[in-house]
């Protein structure tokens, strides 16, 4: 009778070794697929051009999204300028400074924020900036994607604050450093690491974003640098190459889906390398 | 001799909890101060009173004064942060920024207090306060080494020459050597007792043969009370308390 149970015991306990198994296994599965299937159907339009030049009309071989690398590039930059410090200071309130009400309002709205669909972002930048500046532009993108980076940002950098042991704080505050300065200079290097990674992983989110830029940024076939004009950037030129009927166009979206994941890749690899080498 | 703290009836209090009781106690300059009491008798909460380490934590609040050469530091014209430059500080566990080399460690009090220093000038004090924490020898040719890849005894002397690199006239101390080895113990007892002649300390320890070895004066703590206070030698000899004795023979059988 024992032995019957312990057996069923060991036996359950195996199967659900392997359930778990499987299932970390189904989460990375995605990865390798998608990866695999752009290089193969991305691999065809993958040449030079496609990284150094523009557009071409339908029919035309050859062309790029040269024009939509660098307006990814920029738009990032841009939206990256105001909302690292931002999301930054915000963290430290949150992590050194925020005990009341206001904190937890302020925790609550941020933890919203994160969950909100990015295409509202979107419209929400159409509607504040688009409408009265009468033109789309690669300000109003880097505002919408703003509204995703900073919450991620704030509440990265409020847990890892958070990580910096107390003794620490203390040790510096018994120097007769102000508190501030403390904060900045000791606690906040203290966590550097991790919010640096933070910020790389939002940085790779809103690289891949589309939703948030098409009635913002809009996209465009030229070169352009005014930040005022609408603005090119990759995802947008994905998606217009995939929804347009024509097969060459089919082939530069699966080309540019394949730009796109690489440097999502190369940003991910980077906050990997950042954090393991200083520990 | 000139008193550094006269401390007048201190009482404390996190939340409703009492902690300490009518503390009364006068600090020489230039003596070494040591406090002993069973845990929890309010030690490390008294001493972290003198450079208002409590300042920052919700629910707490004093009644009584502590003066500082005479100047309440409490009052107005004193400033916590310019208090806590004359009052250093140095804590049980080791506690050495981590992510910053043996040389940032003990610039960074001196970078960062506002004072305009230069490059030489903060490398000669950096050297000197090594010198004085009896390190330099062992760092001297690692200063770019990160502070936290040190033994635990040479980051509690690492500790103390961050606290003097920014030239305090009094050094308080928490149990500085109750995570260290003896070895260790015994080089940071040596240390205390050749920086008394140019600091005023203020130690707490659990280590009656030590607080007997480096004090010029011993407080007893129980509950929050100063029991008893007096030269190291007449009180782990001829205590003049019931309660000091029972404490004192109760260790060593
Ligand atoms: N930050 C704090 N908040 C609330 N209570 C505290 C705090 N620090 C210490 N206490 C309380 O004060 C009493 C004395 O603690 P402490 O001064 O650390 O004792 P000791 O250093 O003598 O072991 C203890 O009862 C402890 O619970
Ligand atoms: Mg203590």
């Amino acid at each position: 009778m024992t032995g019957t149970i312990t057996f069923r015991r060991k036996a359950v306990d195996r199967a659900m070794k392997w359930v778990f198994y499987l299932c970390a296994f189904l989460v990375v599965l995605p990865l390798f697929l998608i990866f695999f299937d752009l290089v193969i159907k991305g691999a065809k339009e993958l040449r030079w051009s496609l990284l150094i030049d523009l557009p071409r009309p339908v029919g035309e071989p050859g062309g790029g999204i040269a024009n939509g690398i660098l307006g990814t590039v920029v738009i990032t930059l841009l939206t990256m300028t105001w909302s690292v410090p931002v999301a930054i200071m915000s963290g430290i309130y949150l992590a050194e400074y925020g005990r009341g009400k206001f904190a937890s309002a302020v925790r609550f709205a941020v933890d919203t924020l994160t969950g909100v669909p990015s295409i509202i972002m979107g419209i929400f930048a159409y509607v504040l900036l688009v409408v009265p500046m009468k033109r789309f532009s690669a300000w109003a993108g880097a505002a919408a994607l703003s509204m995703i980076f900073i919450p991620v940002v704030v509440r990265t950098t409020e847990d890892m604050l958070r990580t910096v042991p107390t003794t620490v704080r203390e040790a510096a505050l018994a120097l007769g450093i102000t508190r501030w300065k403390a904060t900045l200079r000791i606690t906040v290097r203290t966590a550097w690491p991790g919010i640096l990674t933070g910020i790389l992983l939002a940085m790779s989110r809103i690289i891949g974003e589309t939703a948030p830029l098409l009635f913002t940024a809009l996209g465009n076939q030229f070169w352009q640098s005014h930040l005022d004009q609408p603005m090119a950037a990759v995802p947008l030129q994905v998606f217009t190459y995939a929804i347009s009927p024509y097969e060459d166009w089919h082939d530069k979206a699966w080309a540019g889906a394949l730009v796109l994941i690489t440097m999502v890749l190369l940003i991910n690899i980077a906050a990997r390398v950042l954090t393991r080498e200083k520990r | 001799m000139e008193n550094v703290f006269e401390i007048h009836d201190l009482s404390s209090w996190f939340g409703e909890n009492q902690v300490l009781k009518k503390i009364r106690m006068d600090i020489a300059r230039y003596s070494v101060t040591s406090v002993m009491g069973p845990s929890g008798c309010g030690k490390s909460t008294f001493i972290r009173c003198l450079n208002r380490m409590h300042d920052m934590t919700p629910g707490f609040r004093l009644s009584g004064q502590i003066l500082l050469d005479g100047v309440d530091i409490h009052s107005e014209q004193i400033d916590p942060v310019y208090l806590r430059r004359r009052v250093g500080m140095v804590f049980q566990q080791p506690n050495p920024f981590p992510r910053m080399s043996v040389f940032e460690n003990v610039a960074v009090g001196l970078k960062l207090n506002g004072k305009a220093h230069s490059r030489a000038d903060i490398a000669e004090r950096v050297e000197r306060s090594l010198v004085m924490a009896a390190l330099w020898n062992e760092v001297k040719d690692h200063l770019d080494q990160p502070g936290i890849s040190l033994s635990g005894g040479q980051q509690q002397r690492l500790c103390i020459a961050r606290a003097l690199a920014v030239e305090p006239e009094v050094l308080l101390m928490d149990e500085p050597c109750s995570a260290l080895d003896p070895a260790s113990t015994a080089k940071i007892e040596e240390l205390i007792e050749d920086l008394s002649e140019k600091y005023t300390i203020a130690v707490v320890t659990h280590n009656m043969q030590q607080a007997a070895r480096i004090s010029d004066q011993v407080a007893f703590f129980l509950m929050g009370e100063l029991i008893e206070m007096d030269k190291s030698g007449k009180i782990f000899t001829n205590p003049s308390d019931k309660r000091t004795e029972q404490y004192i023979t109760g260790r060593f059988g």
